[in-house]
């Protein structure tokens, strides 16, 4: 019956058994079935940040209060965090974990959403934030759960980037 | 009208009222420093185990003080913020109100200006009521400290009342004098002993 587990379940799973506790958004649609999930499992503190700069903000304090939090963005909003990440979790050695849903490749229709994408894996590389790109069911389960260890017994952020070839993606209507 | 005008209280003094915050706290209350002059007079007022202290990063005391406070709901949290700061990201203050964590208070010494940066003026010097945008956005419980005592009285209220809290202070543009260790990974390891959810050995 494996096969029938979405890859958004197999990943909401993965991230709450690793000991994620807040998860804050901005939300985006290839999101919606991990948004949905991680509120349908309830054992979370779920919730809507007005900026993603504000989220990453937020997975921080957790941090430090103790607990382990998710940030969920799209590609776009990527541009808005790496202040936040390069003045705040970076620096203070602070793990959190990042979901950013990828637009702007494999057939994005609107050319605004293009440059930002290009700009995400180098930025995340400057800034020594390792990141793995999801790009079908099967790796999901072990990248989820390997990462989120990883960033909290180093004490380091890491990003986790779902490519249309995982999520669908989103097409021109 | 100017908001000065309008608001017809005190201007008092940051560090004064930082000291004033700290000497009602009795039960290792969180403390999370904005950057710049806030910081330096939490600093200024005496080091505690249970303040988090800001390098960088403008803007998130707001934030992160929400997470800590999420994280550890048996604990008040106080954030201390300049305007400045808190005008670089006043979507937080929606997400505050969404999330209504009965024990986050949010006080911004309001001096009207980029002090740090040579004291340019900020739009609250004329033009903005920060506690009236705290109230728009759904913070019911906003308010303008008139005097010293009633400054303290709102904390008192912060201190058995559910929040959230914001409370807005017309402070002077003293420099703070004191500074914060620079360390970044020490400051966070500092705190989280402090608050007890890294065991100190």
């Amino acid at each position: 019956m494996e096969e029938c587990v979405s890859w958004a379940e197999t990943a909401v799973q993965a991230l709450i058994e690793s000991g994620i506790q807040q998860m804050i958004y901005v939300p985006d649609n290839a999101l919606i079935p991990l948004i949905n999930g991680f509120r349908a499992d309830g054992r979370l503190t779920v919730f809507s940040a007005s900026r993603e700069e504000e989220a990453i903000g937020i997975a921080c304090g957790a941090f430090l209060g103790g607990q382990r939090a998710l940030v969920m963005m799209q590609s776009s909003g990527f541009g808005n965090i790496p202040n936040a990440l390069a003045s705040l979790a970076v620096p203070y050695q602070i793990p959190l974990v990042m979901i950013i849903s990828e637009r702007g490749a494999l057939g994005e229709y609107n050319s605004v959403q293009v440059p930002i994408t290009r700009v995400i894996r180098p930025t995340l590389d400057a800034l020594g934030i390792p990141h793995y790109t999801l790009t079908h069911p099967d790796e999901v389960d072990f990248i989820a759960r390997r990462i989120t260890t990883q960033a909290f017994s180093t004490q380091q952020p890491a990003a986790i980037i779902l490519s249309a070839l995982l999520t669908g993606g989103k097409q021109d209507r | 009208m100017t908001v000065q005008a309008r608001f017809g209280g005190e201007v008092m003094n940051r560090l004064d009222l930082t000291r004033r915050l700290i000497a009602l706290l009795t039960h290792g209350e969180a403390i999370v420093g904005g950057i710049g002059n806030s910081n330096f007079d939490l600093m200024g007022a005496g080091h505690r185990p249970e303040n988090f202290y800001m390098l960088g990063s403008m803007g998130m005391a707001v934030p992160i003080g929400l997470g800590i406070a999420l994280a550890q709901p048996e604990r008040r949290v106080f954030v201390l913020d300049g305007d400045g700061s808190l005008l670089m990201n006043l979507g937080c203050l929606p997400t505050v109100a969404q999330v209504a964590p009965k024990n986050l208070t949010i006080v911004v010494w309001d001096n009207s200006a980029y002090q740090i940066t040579g004291i340019q003026a900020t739009p609250t010097a004329e033009h903005t009521d920060l506690v009236t945008v705290a109230r728009g956005a759904g913070i019911t419980n906003a308010e303008w400290a008139k005097a010293e005592e009633h400054f303290e009285q709102l904390i008192e209220g912060a201190l058995h009342e559910d929040g959230p809290h914001f409370i807005g202070v017309r402070v002077d543009q003293s420099p703070g004098q004191a500074r914060p260790e620079r360390d970044p990974v020490i400051l966070k390891d500092r705190f989280m002993r402090g608050i007890g959810v890294k065991a100190t050995q």
